[in-house]
């Protein structure tokens, strides 16, 4: 009784081991001409934030469109996404990872004084931008951007300004630009940083700040609501059912947009880096990316290999400059 | 009378077969994950996002209903048999819950625990129907100044459990307080005690603080003194609740929702501090105050009710007004945009079907959790029948396995088994756990409450009293401290 059943158990063990792994990883060797095997896509910040949701959406629609298969995305959040960095910074050579990342990162490297920067990495391409957005709510004395600046530039420290991120992050950069354009000293901006959206969204509404600064797409809904007013936009163009001016339009010499992308690590062969690239720009003509923007309100902003690279050079020498002048970098 | 209307189409939408199906589905994945320690309801809900891509929005909704529900409820399960909290919410149910499961109460603590949960999703749910748009606009005009009020009158209320001795109970709170120091401070960006790595720039999660302290620092404990034989396995009493239980028990239950909704409802509520505050209520007006610490059931019902009913209140500025209160709400927000919805003020006139759905599905989620895990209480209190060696060694591999799931990082371990150390060390010397937890809880909190209103106010101190709700909460804090001053007066007179 006891001999049949170990031999069975065996025999079941050994089928398990041969035949389950290439089922697992079917399709690898059904290449086509983007297609990575065995990607991996790093998170750096927790699942649900924005650039898990990118890189989840971008994924999907990859697969979808029977770009690559079986992508496996992780998370490895900490440190506003410089533990991430460190990771893919490590992983010299490898040309199966990539991370998803955005302007928040280029901050973080600065206030988290972290040891390996975005130059380290090999850039992919940058994919969606979103315009930040100057909001008040609907009982506040400011009417127009020209109001607020008024009062802002008179009185800087009295007009609190409220945002989405801790210092360093996008939401705190775009006042801080503004104010250097509108003649007002950064260091004076009273900068009140909040929890992601909700915290924010009720002290805007509730007149607990000055005025807001955040995403678009985080107050679209609230402005269609008329609960919150639209002052200005800080992209170079204006933002489709938002009745506000850029803030060039307004005479603020300035342009700043929130955008995310993807990196690889260092040291890739040309021919892993170009596969990468390529991979990312097929991306852009599929269908399923296509309306992956539309449903998430997102502006494509595709910028690939080195132009992303400069892109970035150009960005983290802005951040920095702010930074500094804050005593943050 | 039109919400009620409303309620009973969405009652028609949620009752159909699929979506009562996929209610249960949510309840029982969320209850299972939330048993784990550090995956809390908000992480679930990320991972099984891409699982409902090919639902209709719907269903996928009252999917993450009852695993939001689900996931609140799974963690008092660890958290009273194993003393490891599977989400901070659950942290101050281990007080008693585990004592009580330690003298072979388990199964009434767990039922406590999951009728508690049942009263307080009910009125919490019932509430969010009636209230939702009066509690919404009240929602915004509560800023830094109250929180921060409420917050000194959490900390007032420490004072209830500082133990014995006070001198080791503050030491124990300003560890806590110390602890919760660690990371990037939020408002200006500086590193504090990060020791230069960026693994502790974000802090050290409350979740990891517990188990550490509670789990591991006991299962060091346990090791260090089981030389001596006395591994008799712990007793399993009766299964049910008895009358006398059920008299100590339904006016916490009740009492849970009035505090547990209010703080869901606002913006920078959550579940942790009023489910502490809704402890050292009962604490206060039970008449078995002697019981508390050793397994009290009022300590039990009353924070379970308390977080349910916070679960309800957070869909309540989720659904009105866009805003997400937790990181679960954050998260099914995120969903709403993957299927093309707006969420914000206008929700509720354009997705009428879907929001009094999911309104529905929560009362059906309720009472779902309810009946699978009332029957279940006697079952998993036999857990406890495992030896001690093995019991012990079990409750390590958990509180290392949801260490690691918090963030997927080896250093949590480390930092785990640190903190579990010190929960060890207290022990030996005698420092109560519970103020440690509730300085890391309270503390970050405060003092980020207490700088953003500064900060608003540029520097005026009158910042901090220049609304109506923080200068009632002051009066409040007042009374407090002046009454035990007051009784002793009346008393020395009356001589």
């Amino acid at each position: 009784m006891r001999q049949p059943r170990a031999w069975l158990a065996a025999l079941g063990a050994a089928l398990l081991v041969t035949c389950v792994p290439p089922l697992v990883s079917g399709g690898d060797d059904r290449t086509t001409g983007t297609a990575i095997p065995g990607l991996r896509v790093l998170v750096p910040n927790a699942p649900g934030g924005g650039y898990d949701l990118t890189a989840r959406t971008a994924v999907k629609a990859m697969e979808e469109a029977g770009l690559s298969k079986n992508i496996e995305v992780f998370n490895l959040p900490g440190a506003g996404g410089t533990v991430g960095l460190g990771r893919i910074v490590g992983e010299r050579g490898n040309g199966r990872l990539a991370m998803s990342m955005g302007l928040g990162v280029v901050g973080s490297v600065h206030t988290n004084r972290s040891p390996s920067t975005l130059a380290d990495t090999t850039p992919v391409a940058r994919l969606i931008e979103e315009s930040d957005i100057v909001v008040v709510g609907k009982n506040s004395p400011y009417r127009t951007i020209q109001d607020l600046i008024r009062a802002w530039s008179a009185r800087p420290r009295s007009v609190p300004v409220g945002g989405g991120s801790s210092p360093g992050g996008p939401d705190h950069l775009a006042p801080m630009l503004m104010a250097r354009a509108a003649g007002v000293p950064p260091r004076q901006v009273n900068y009140v940083p909040f929890d992601g959206g909700g915290e924010l969204t009720a002290s805007i509404l509730g007149g607990k700040v000055g005025f807001g600064m955040t995403g678009v797409g985080e107050t679209r809904d609230q402005i269609a609501a008329g609960e919150l007013r639209p002052l200005a936009v800080t992209g170079a163009r204006r933002v489709p059912g938002i009745d506000a001016p850029t803030l060039k339009e307004a005479g603020l010499n300035v342009e700043f947009t929130n955008w995310r992308g993807i990196v690889a690590p260092p040291g890739l062969s040309d021919r892993d880096r170009d596969r990468m690239v390529a991979l990312w720009t097929e991306l852009q003509r599929t269908e399923q990316w296509q309306k992956a923007l539309r449903d998430n309100g997102w502006t494509p902003a595709f910028l690939p290999g080195d132009r992303f690279r400069a892109f970035i050079a150009a960005e983290n020498g802005r951040v920095a400059s702010v930074l500094k002048e804050l005593g943050l970098a | 009378m039109d919400a009620f209307t409303h309620l009973l189409d969405g009652f028609g939408t949620a009752l159909t077969p699929a979506h009562l199906a996929f209610a249960a589905i949510g309840v029982i994945l969320g209850t299972a994950i939330g048993v784990l320690p550090g995956i809390g309801p908000a992480m679930a809900v990320a991972l099984l996002l891409p699982v409902t891509y090919g639902l209709d929005s719907t269903a996928a909704f009252i999917m993450f209903a009852g695993i939001y529900y689900g996931g609140m409820f799974g963690g008092s399960t660890t958290s009273i048999l194993l003393n490891t909290p599977g989400e901070s919410a659950a942290v101050v149910t281990a007080i008693e819950g585990n004592p009580m499961a330690r003298s072979g109460r388990g199964p009434q603590a767990l039922a406590a625990a999951a009728i508690g949960h049942f009263v307080g999703g009910m009125v919490g749910t019932t509430a969010l129907v009636l209230l939702a748009p009066a509690v919404a606009s009240v929602a915004v005009d509560i800023g830094a100044p109250d929180y921060f009020a409420i917050m000194v009158l959490a900390f007032v209320a420490v004072t209830s459990v500082l133990g014995a001795s006070r001198l080791r109970g503050l030491a124990s709170l300003l560890l806590g307080l110390t602890l919760g120091l660690v990371g990037l401070d939020q408002m200006t960006g500086q590193s504090r005690l990060t020791f230069g790595t960026l693994h502790l720039s974000d802090g050290i999660d409350v979740v990891l603080v517990a188990v550490g302290l509670f789990a591991v620092g006991e299962a060091l404990w346990v090791a260090a003194h089981l030389r001596h034989g006395g591994s008799s396995p712990i007793p399993v009493g009766r299964p049910w609740l008895s009358r006398d239980d059920l008299r100590r028990t339904w006016k916490p239950w009740l009492r849970g929702p009035l505090i547990g909704f209010p703080f869901g409802a606002v913006p920078a509520g959550g579940a942790e501090i009023p489910t502490f505050l809704s402890y050292a209520t009962e604490k206060r007006l039970s008449k078995h105050r002697d019981e508390f610490g050793k397994g009290a059931i009022e300590g039990v019902a009353g924070p379970e009710s308390t977080a349910s009913a916070s679960a309800a209140g957070t869909m309540v500025t989720m659904l009105t007004l866009g805003l997400p209160t937790t990181a679960v709400a954050a998260v099914m927000l995120a969903a709403f945009q993957q299927y093309g919805i707006q969420p914000g003020p206008l929700l509720f006139q354009r997705e009428t079907d879907l929001v009094w759905g999911l309104i529905a599905s929560l009362f059906v989620g309720t009472v779902l959790l309810l009946l699978i895990n009332l029957p279940l209480a006697p079952v998993w209190a036999k857990l406890l029948r495992i030896p001690r060696p093995y019991l012990y060694g079990g409750i390590l591999f958990f509180a290392s396995v949801g260490a690691y799931a918090v963030g997927g990082d080896p250093v949590d371990l480390v930092v785990l088994l640190l903190i579990g150390l010190l929960g060890f060390a207290m022990r030996r010397f005698g420092l109560p756990v519970l103020p440690a937890i509730l300085g890391v809880i309270l503390g970050p909190g405060a003092e980020l409450q207490m700088r953003r209103a500064l900060q608003i106010s540029d520097g005026s101190l009158t910042g901090l009293v220049n609304s109506p709700l923080a200068v009632a909460v002051y009066a409040v804090v007042a009374v407090l401290l002046a009454w035990p001053l007051a009784r002793r007066l009346v008393r020395a007179a009356r001589r």
